[in-house]
């Protein structure tokens, strides 16, 4: 055991770990005030300069607030189902790349916790676990309403999976590598988008739904289910649930521009390695600004439409990109010319269009 | 096997950050629970019926049909890693591969399994 | 001598016992569920310790992020989830104790015997890409060709089963 890669790894973990959680922090700020300005309001303004300060105000209100068990509740998974929520939020950013490496101290330290060689299937990985917390919270409340809403924010968040699964099979068909580091490198001169528009998009579409966010966010439908699988919960445990969902918002958006949107990558990175992180910052809080313009805009979708959306729409689509993507790659391959890489928009746009066409009415339009 | 210890890191640094945050709530928040407070929430009427019930059918066959091609998906990829180096075989196994599945999906699909009333 | 390795493999290795031993013990159906995925997550840190990382992820996503997770929406369908008033063992168990004892004996004697389970395997060689291997084994005729493309037909015949079983009603 080697006491300074000891050293290294544990001071890296709580750099994420503290970037993540300021993130959250200023990641509500951020939504409520441009909710606000979506709504021509102006949104908290009173802690501090601009309400700068409301997190921390929340923060502390939330540690001092009464926290209840339900009298029938099961305790010990009522405990631990936010811990199971939040952790599988806190690391899965783990494999994703946050700037070229630097020299520091006479070692060569990569902004990245591991580059592990499945790192695309660990994401998969991880984000299948995360269904856990939600399903738990829900059961061990001994609630009806958390109940359901536990176990149909979980089926969705299954439902999606296989979409976002399917997404991923572009960026590794065009790299031949699943390590998030190669992902990046292989963008240098050409972001994977441009390829991939059809791939991108779903792979939005069902992050937006993985993380129960508008207009997927059937947990939080206060109309139906009062507030879902936490319905029960308060004062911190409330406040972790809370958290995991800003930090998956995040930790999707970061890794939806590692794969598509070229990373750290930016005019002048080789150069100036310090760039990196302020690139790949800007194109998260640029996703992040999207989906919350996405909640400001659109209502919150049906459950039986939402379902067969993710299954009838989604995943064929996302089979159908698979495939084409494959097509491209091989015809590239054999003529020996990365121009025929350009079939893949064309063929996956025009799928697209189609699907479209077949499905018109048929999710959104029709009575059932 | 040591590659993987800065997750190992990372995962009891996560796990600490998140207990000592339950820690905080239960040192900190005061306690005064009654009778009506630990009921189950129920939008301010009296609770009736257990609190868990039973789940419909359509759940477990949403998570049938998941499994099965959640199998589908984990082979996909690390076909897609040496998919350069296949070819066209590459390619007609997997259209073979997933064309299969898609019977499945269709068949599915037109028993009514992907609808929901 | 001792290697970190073999610690940090008993150690794994009775977290996964235990768990295994507590699913079927606990009365609660739900608990039950929650220590398999314990045991299957010991599983799958098994795998890391082998170098097989695909495995590794394969195990938690199919394992635990979707079989457990029926396991747990089937349990939600049945009507007493928390008390199971039944006894746990039936007349039976002597002989089960029995069998389980000879199998273990067996195990043991075997491992004895075997020369190579007193040695480290030897290191994988440099430059060797697992995942490469195996999705190149997956699609070659000489290899996994057949099994493979047999999986979809089992996929297919178990949805048609699933659907037969849980959704002919209609």
């Amino acid at each position: 055991m080697d006491w300074a890669s000891l050293a290294e790894w544990t001071l890296k973990s709580f750099a994420l770990i503290f970037a993540l959680l300021g993130g959250f922090a200023y990641l509500t700020l951020f939504e409520r005030k441009l909710i606000a300005r979506f709504q021509v309001r102006i949104g908290p303004n009173r802690a501090g300069p601009f309400g700068l300060l409301q997190p921390v105000a929340d923060g502390i209100k939330l540690i001092f607030k009464e926290e209840l068990i339900p009298a029938q509740a099961d305790k010990i998974i009522f405990i631990l189902a936010p811990i199971i929520t939040v952790v599988p939020a806190l690391v899965i950013m783990a494999v994703v790349p946050f700037g070229p490496p630097i020299q520091l101290f006479g070692r060569t330290i990569s902004l990245q916790i591991i580059d592990l060689n499945v790192g695309v299937l660990y994401i998969m990985a991880i984000a299948s676990v995360s269904v856990y917390g939600i399903v738990l919270a829900g059961w061990s409340s001994n609630n009806k309403y958390a109940t359901l809403g536990g176990i149909r924010s979980s089926a969705q968040m299954i439902s999606y999976e296989l979409a976002l699964g399917l997404a991923f099979t572009g960026p590794v068909l065009l790299t031949s590598s699943l390590s998030l580091a190669e992902i990046v490198e292989a963008q240098r001169h050409i972001w994977f988008v441009l390829y991939q528009p059809v791939g991108a998009f779903i792979f939005w579409i069902s992050t937006l739904a993985e993380v129960n966010r508008a207009p997927f966010d059937m947990p939080e439908a206060e109309q139906e289910l009062t507030a879902g699988y936490h319905t029960e919960y308060s004062g911190m445990k409330f406040a972790l649930f809370f958290m995991a969902e800003y930090i998956k918002m995040i930790a999707v958006s970061a890794i939806a521009v590692t794969l598509f949107f070229g990373g750290y990558r930016g005019p002048f990175v080789d150069q100036v390695p310090l760039l990196g992180p302020i690139y790949f910052l800007l194109k998260v809080v640029g996703f992040l600004f999207l989906m919350v313009w996405v909640r400001a805009t659109l209502p919150r979708i049906r459950y039986d439409r939402l379902m067969a959306f993710g299954w009838k729409v989604l995943f064929s689509l996302a089979l159908g990109n698979a495939m084409l993507t494959a097509l491209g790659v091989l015809l590239a391959d054999m003529f020996q010319n990365s121009l025929w890489l350009w079939s893949i928009p064309v063929t996956t746009i025009a799928f697209f269009l189609l699907v479209a066409y077949l499905m018109r009415g048929s999710i959104a339009g029709g009575n059932r | 096997m040591s590659e993987y210890l800065p997750l190992v890191v990372l995962f009891i640094l996560s796990t600490l950050v998140a207990a000592i945050a339950v820690a905080l709530g239960h040192l900190f928040g005061p306690r005064r629970p009654t009778e009506r407070k630990l009921q189950p929430y129920e939008s301010g009427m009296t609770p009736f019926g257990p609190g868990t019930r039973r789940m419909p059918v359509r759940f477990y066959l949403v998570a049938v049909l998941f499994i099965l091609f959640d199998i589908e998906v984990v082979f996909f990829i690390p076909w897609a890693v040496v998919y350069r180096k296949l070819g066209l075989f590459g390619f007609v196994e997997m259209l073979l591969f997933a064309g299969i599945l898609e019977i499945a999906f269709v068949y599915a699909w037109k028993k009514g399994a992907l609808e929901w009333e | 001598m001792i290697y970190p390795l073999q610690v940090v493999f008993i150690l794994v290795s009775a977290v996964t016992l235990g768990a295994a031993l507590m699913v079927v013990t606990t009365r609660n159906m739900v608990r039950a569920a929650l220590w398999l995925v314990l045991a299957l997550f010991g599983v799958a840190i098994l795998f890391v310790l082998l170098e097989a990382g695909f495995f590794a992820v394969a195990q938690v996503i199919i394992y635990i992020g979707a079989i457990a997770i029926l396991m747990i929406f089937a349990v939600m369908l049945t009507r007493r989830i928390a008390q199971d008033p039944g006894p746990q063992l039936n007349s039976t168990w002597p002989i089960a104790a029995v069998i389980a004892l000879l199998v273990f004996g067996l195990i043991v004697f075997l491992v004895q015997v075997w020369d190579r389970a007193a040695s480290l395997p030897p290191p994988l060689p440099q430059g060797f890409a697992p995942l490469q291997e195996l999705g190149v084994a997956l699609v070659s005729a000489d290899r996994y060709l057949i099994p493979f493309e047999i999986a979809s037909v089992l996929l297919l015949a178990a949805l048609i089963g699933a659907i037969v079983v849980a959704w002919e009603r209609k």
